[in-house]
């Protein structure tokens, strides 16, 4: 009873955060709002016994990614009060993108038969030994690749950043 | 500020005497009433207690309010009522500086005493409820899953716990009254309350002392006495009375600033800093959620705190406020690397991720603690505390809110409450920075002693009372832990009140080209030296030698410390200035 209030209390703080995220025209609001919606979106991982899952959410998008994200809004604003105000073309190109994923993510849900698990039996399967484990026996090749590709990115942004000689 | 005189240490207290009648002859008619109570409830509590092969009766409850809260409740006003019958007395000897003192100390005591007796009171639950642990049934979580309770209380009567069973005169059994005050935490929910209301309750003090010692340590190093009055004793209670005022300060919000950021900024500050310690163990079993990823869980509600700073300096809408949000995003962001590093050195020797594991593996001595392991681990604490002081903006760090520079920084437009806020989340994570070092290099809850010199002065089997509190000393409890801790959180204090601060170019320059990679050598160093001295054997007595070696060096250098200290404190007149050496304790 707990877990399903809990559950709907952190679906709703993700929600509302959502749409403070859309409906605000300060960026700094919005991202306020980004913020919300993750951290709900971690507290309901939490919920379903992720602990992985929510601690990353938490530690590579709520506490590095968002942070960024506004340390870049403050360095590249150009008034106290930066606005966000979208042309027609990329207001109608977004809702499209929107649209389109929005389908598909509810086809996916509809389709996709989610199997019924022990709940015992998949907190033994989610813990971080195992996960770890996987990473580095069975999806050794893609975890690897996403490194290079993470590194291809560090050495390109250092190189648009390096001073000029 | 002006001093707050507090009521009990005015000199001259002047009641009025009809007043003071007024109050005499409530607190008596309640102590009566408590004691009608009393006896009521004692004459329903016998024959339940006779009859209590079945503890998990509902009435237990109503007893156990009934009984023992009217017990308390009649002693507390008894006392309340002889208080303001000699008021006067009683207020003359508390104005005493030394009164304040014993009381100061009293409640230090009597803290840590009510610590080790919950501490106790959960163990006894525990060790009842599973006689046998084993694979498939392990050890009870003490708030984290649920303790069967009906099941303990057979055992209550089942085993014989002659030393908990002895009788006292009117009230019985011990045992049944332990079992009649510990039925309320068979429900998870209540176990989980007790230790949120005790979590919460840690972090008000963590800041209330700390702001008070660091305001008496930076006025020893700069001979002077720091606060000296509110309280009495060296100004004990300046950090309520700073609180009182804070509480009644007016709050402004900045007219041109973002009002619901600028509102919310505190909670941004102060929530995470709380949450880290949903993970941070204090002891085996004292942890409120025992999570695997509890030391990812715990750099994570860090990295949010930043938002609270950035939000803050932002809706301030102050040019101060921005720079010191934007210091400490770029601060954050870069330090945080070499910190969650330097955290993997300790995981990757204990083989877990778990903190309980790793603060279980260095249980053999002090010699065995990680920071004394090896060289990389010697290196990867200092570098880990150095990020850590950065990532919770202390000095050198404190950039973010440089006075001197920035007003105040991000703090600039804050005032009353939500100024307070700031301060506690700051303190609360300084404690949590301290606890994780404790716990990650310096054994945790364990003691210098190697664990198994308990078993050797006491018989494992013994459950005594005397025998649990020289384990404890021995072996492993959540004492130790808050000891260390606090040692850290000084040493915090003593960096800040040392080192000038450094310029922000270097405050980069430091992490990136210095700590980073230098934690990248220790990383690989680690790892070689971990795979080496598993393959040869040669490498495992250079491990052990390197391993005794720095042991020794962290021995000569507490010893140095004690003794520059003792000398310190013996020319504390030569060393202070004439001013504050009258007030300096042993003279």
């Amino acid at each position: 009873m707990i877990e399903d209030a809990a559950f709907y209390i952190f679906a709703g703080v993700s929600l509302f955060s959502a749409i403070a995220v859309v409906l605000s025209k300060n960026i700094v609001r919005a991202a306020v709002g980004l913020l919300g919606t993750l951290g709900g979106v971690a507290c309901l991982y939490f919920l379903a016994d992720a602990n992985l899952l929510g601690v990353i959410q938490l530690i590579v998008y709520a506490g590095g990614t968002l942070i960024l994200i506004v340390f870049g809004i403050m360095l590249t604003s150009q008034s106290p009060w930066v606005g966000f105000l979208p042309t027609k073309v990329q207001a109608i190109a977004a809702s499209i993108v929107a649209v389109i994923l929005t389908i598909g993510i509810v086809r996916l849900v509809t389709l996709v038969p989610w199997a019924q698990r022990n709940p015992d039996e998949l907190s033994q399967s989610l813990t971080v030994k195992s996960i770890g484990d996987a990473l580095l026996t069975t999806y050794l090749v893609p975890f690897e690749v996403a490194s290079v590709l993470l590194l291809v990115v560090m050495i390109g942004a250092a190189y648009l950043a390096r001073t000029e000689k | 500020m002006a001093s707050i005189t507090l009521p009990w240490v005015e000199r001259n207290p002047k009641t009025l005497t009809s007043q003071r009648r007024t109050a005499l002859t409530l607190l008596y008619s309640l102590a009566f009433l408590h004691v009608l109570l009393v006896i009521a409830s004692w004459a329903w509590l016998t024959p339940l207690s006779s009859a209590a092969k079945d503890l998990t009766d509902g009435r237990i409850p109503l007893v156990l309010i009934l009984c023992v809260g009217s017990v308390i409740g009649m002693l507390t006003f008894v006392t309340a009522a002889l208080v303001v019958t000699f008021y006067r007395l009683v207020g003359r000897i508390l104005a005493a500086p030394w009164v304040a003192f014993i009381i100061f100390i009293g409640a230090i005591v009597g803290i840590i005493l009510l610590a080790w007796l919950h501490a106790e009171a959960f163990a006894f639950v525990k060790n009842m409820a599973h006689p046998a642990y084993t694979d498939v049934n392990p050890a009870p979580k003490i708030f984290g899953t649920s303790i069967e309770y009906e099941q303990s209380v057979r055992s209550i009567y089942e085993q014989n716990l002659e030393p908990y069973a002895f009788k006292i005169p009117f009230v019985g059994n011990v045992t049944v009254l332990a079992a009649y005050i510990l039925w309320p935490l068979q429900f998870a929910i209540v176990r989980d309350l007790v230790a949120v209301g005790g979590i919460i309750g840690f972090i008000s003090i963590v800041p209330g002392f700390g702001i008070w010692w660091e305001r008496k340590i930076a006025g020893r190093m700069q001979s002077r006495m720091g606060p000296m009055r509110a309280g009495g004793w060296h100004g004990w209670a300046q950090s309520a009375a700073d609180g009182i005022k804070l509480i009644f300060k007016e709050d402004y919000v900045p007219p041109s600033g973002d009002g619901l950021l600028f509102r919310l900024a505190p909670y941004f500050a102060l929530v995470p800093a709380i949450c880290a310690f949903i993970a941070l163990p204090f002891a085996a079993a004292w942890v409120f959620r025992d999570l695997d990823v509890a030391l990812i869980f715990i750099l994570a509600m860090l990295g949010i705190e930043v938002m609270g700073v950035i939000l803050a300096g932002w809706a301030s809408n102050n040019k101060w406020s921005v720079y010191g949000a934007m210091r400490e995003a770029c601060q954050m962001v870069s330090y945080e690397i070499p910190m969650g590093m330097a955290l993997l050195i300790p995981v990757m020797t204990a083989g877990s991720l778990n903190l309980g594991a790793i603060a279980e593996a260095q249980g053999g001595g002090f010699w065995t603690w990680f920071i004394f392991k090896n060289v990389w681990c010697f290196a990867a604490f200092f570098i880990y505390y150095c990020a850590a002081l950065a990532s919770c903006k202390r000095a050198p760090f404190d950039l973010p809110e440089s006075e001197s520079e920035l007003v105040a920084g991000f703090l600039t437009e804050y005032s009353g409450f939500r100024w307070s806020l700031f301060f506690f989340g700051e303190y609360a994570a300084m404690f949590v920075i301290s606890g994780l070092a404790t716990i990650l290099f310096l054994g945790g809850w364990m003691s210098p002693f190697p664990s198994e010199w308990a078993d050797k002065l006491i018989d494992p089997n013994t459950n005594h009372f005397v025998a649990t509190i020289i384990r404890g000393v021995v072996a492993e409890n959540p004492l130790w832990f808050i000891a260390k801790a606090t040692f850290m959180f000084f040493l915090q204090l003593w960096i800040r009140w040392t080192l000038p601060r450094i310029r922000i170019d270097q405050v980069l320059y430091a992490c990136v080209q210095v700590l980073l990679p230098m934690m990248m050598v220790v990383l690989l160093g680690n790892t070689l030296w971990i795979l080496a001295v598993d393959h040869w054997s040669w490498m495992q007595t250079t491990d052990m030698i390197i391993n005794w070696i720095l042991a020794a060096l962290g021995v000569a250098v507490v010893i140095g410390m004690l003794a520059i200290a003792s000398y310190g404190f013996r020319h504390n007149k030569a060393l202070v200035g004439s001013m504050a050496a009258d007030q300096l304790p042993g003279k």
